[in-house]
């Protein structure tokens, strides 16, 4: 990590978070379903997650992990005010976007990446909202999608963090996260949900203990 | 994509929303098009977008040439808008409304209906077939407004290409339809030509929600995937229009992942089909 001078290593290597972005696709689920688990209810960042699914079906994705979390878990729905320690599914054939408010912003505008809903598109609009206090995650996925939001999460002060592409069921996405956004830190899904446990009752990021 | 978005970044992005507010201001003054009401997180980055593609590297480059070159607001509108359509997007929304509001239009000696926000009209032709397959077209007139010129011109038009048309076949046949979609276009060309005589009920007029006022008192709103373009304040008064408009107990469509329920208009309707987004104007 890179810091500042004048602070101190346990300040810079923690940092309050008000949300969470993850991006993945092939492998997803079984990714997610060793991360949302642990969240703490007493979590006080929203997530939002973009999962790259058939444009054409509706998803089940909420309904899945709603039995397997502690927190609120639904489908973003437009104009909706984003509640703190809730899980945002983006709804399939629709970009989902983090506007003031904050509120969640649904469109439909033209594929990104092959995708809609792109990783990158989320990644880009939260960053520009939250700036230093977003965690952006890319998991496992057989695209490149969410390579370029990574990088503008970083670029805008947050945190970047990226599976173990040797660990992912596809490693194509995690490897072009960390080719283009190289000062993520790369972990495991196991090391991850360590790491969100810790965020119970609000407390900040410390990756002070997470190895590279 | 990624490229582009880029190059604004490497701005500061406080600069952006600066530039942003300006060009809006300079848009709304030298051509009356008001996009100071639409959600900003999709406006900058199809912004951002257009940006790469008129060679711009920040929004005040782009502003000096919306106000000095005449050939690019036009061309910027496609940016600023997002045209994607479909017919029969959503089937069972139309099935929704072959189900449960074609009885009810069907008391009506002659019906008015407004499309808002049609763009290349795939949806008023959707329209237009399922009212005629349920022989209420002929008593009908619809309006089809949007603010792109361009897209109303090919609404107009009719003509969609082929390679779309399996596509709106197979939604067509969702949305419950009795016979074939293939009774209402010729095919020439590798396009489909749509029947003329649909043509003869649609009024395509340029109309925006954002500035402009009731033109009509109509049964049936039809606004699909607009609204979420909008923020609140801008979909309220887009949802006001459409409550003046409506006659009594008239019914409202809106897109699938639309809803009213974050909007201070959500008590004027009561929800006529639960998740197929379709509403009637409250009594009283
Ligand atoms: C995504 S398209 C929706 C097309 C169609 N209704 C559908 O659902 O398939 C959105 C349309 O809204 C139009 N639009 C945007 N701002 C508008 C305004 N202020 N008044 C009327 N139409 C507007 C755009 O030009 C575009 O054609």
């Amino acid at each position: 990590m890179v810091r500042l001078p004048g602070t101190s290593p346990v300040s810079s290597a923690a940092s309050a978070i008000d949300a969470i972005v993850i991006g993945t696709s092939a492998g997803g689920v079984e990714a997610l379903s060793v991360l949302l688990p642990a969240l703490p209810a007493t979590l006080r960042a929203a997530v939002f997650i973009v999962m790259h699914l058939p444009r054409e079906r509706p998803s089940l994705l909420a309904e899945i992990f709603r039995a397997k979390c502690a927190c609120p878990v639904s489908e973003a729905q437009d104009k909706e005010p984003v509640l703190p320690g809730s899980v945002y599914f983006a709804p399939p054939d629709y970009h989902l976007l983090i506007d003031k408010g904050p509120h969640l912003a649904l469109s439909t505008d033209e594929l990104v990446n092959y995708s809609r809903p792109a990783i990158d598109v989320l990644f880009e609009s939260a960053a520009d909202i939250y700036r230093e206090r977003l965690l952006g995650i890319i998991l496992t996925g057989a695209n490149q999608d969410g390579a370029a939001g990574l990088k503008a999460v970083h670029r805008l002060g947050g945190t970047a963090l990226v599976q173990r592409p040797d660990s992912a069921q596809a490693s194509l996405m995690p490897q072009s996260a960390i080719a283009q956004c190289p000062t993520a830190h790369v972990l495991s899904l196991e090391q991850m949900a360590d790491l969100l446990r810790t965020l119970e009752d609000g407390n900040a990021l410390d990756l002070s203990h997470a190895t590279n | 994509m990624s490229r582009t978005q880029e190059k604004t970044s490497a701005a500061p992005v406080k600069d952006f929303d600066i530039e942003l507010q300006l060009l809006i201001d300079a848009i709304y003054l030298k051509y009356h098009y008001d996009f100071r009401g639409y959600a900003g997180a999709s406006l900058k980055r199809r912004l951002t977008t257009a940006m790469s593609r008129f060679g711009c590297h920040t929004l005040s480059q782009l502003q000096d040439k919306v106000l000095h070159d005449p050939k690019t607001f036009p061309a910027l509108m496609d940016f600023l808008t997002v045209q994607v359509s479909e017919m029969f997007r959503d089937p069972a929304y139309f099935r929704s409304l072959r189900e449960k509001v074609v009885p009810l239009l069907r008391t009506y000696p002659s019906l008015k209906i407004w499309v808002a926000g049609c763009s290349t009209g795939e949806e008023v032709y959707s329209l237009a077939i399922l009212l005629r397959e349920e022989g209420l077209l002929e008593r009908t007139l619809i309006y089809a407004t949007d603010i792109n010129v361009h897209a109303l011109q090919k609404a107009e038009a009719g003509v969609y290409e082929l390679d779309r048309i399996a596509g709106f076949t197979d939604n067509h046949r969702m949305s419950g339809a009795p016979a074939s979609l293939s009774d209402y276009y010729t095919a020439a060309y590798g396009r489909a030509v749509f029947d003329k005589t649909l043509k003869k009920h649609i009024v395509f007029s340029d109309h925006s929600l954002a500035t402009d006022s009731v033109f009509a008192e109509v049964h049936l709103v039809s606004c699909r995937n607009v609204l979420i373009y909008f923020d609140r304040e801008l979909q309220d008064r887009a949802l006001g229009l459409f409550h003046e408009a409506l006659c009594r107990k008239g019914f409202l469509g809106i897109g699938t992942k639309e809803s009213l329920r974050f909007s201070a208009q959500a008590d004027a309707f009561d929800e006529l089909v639960q998740h197929g987004r379709i509403f009637q104007k409250r009594d009283g």
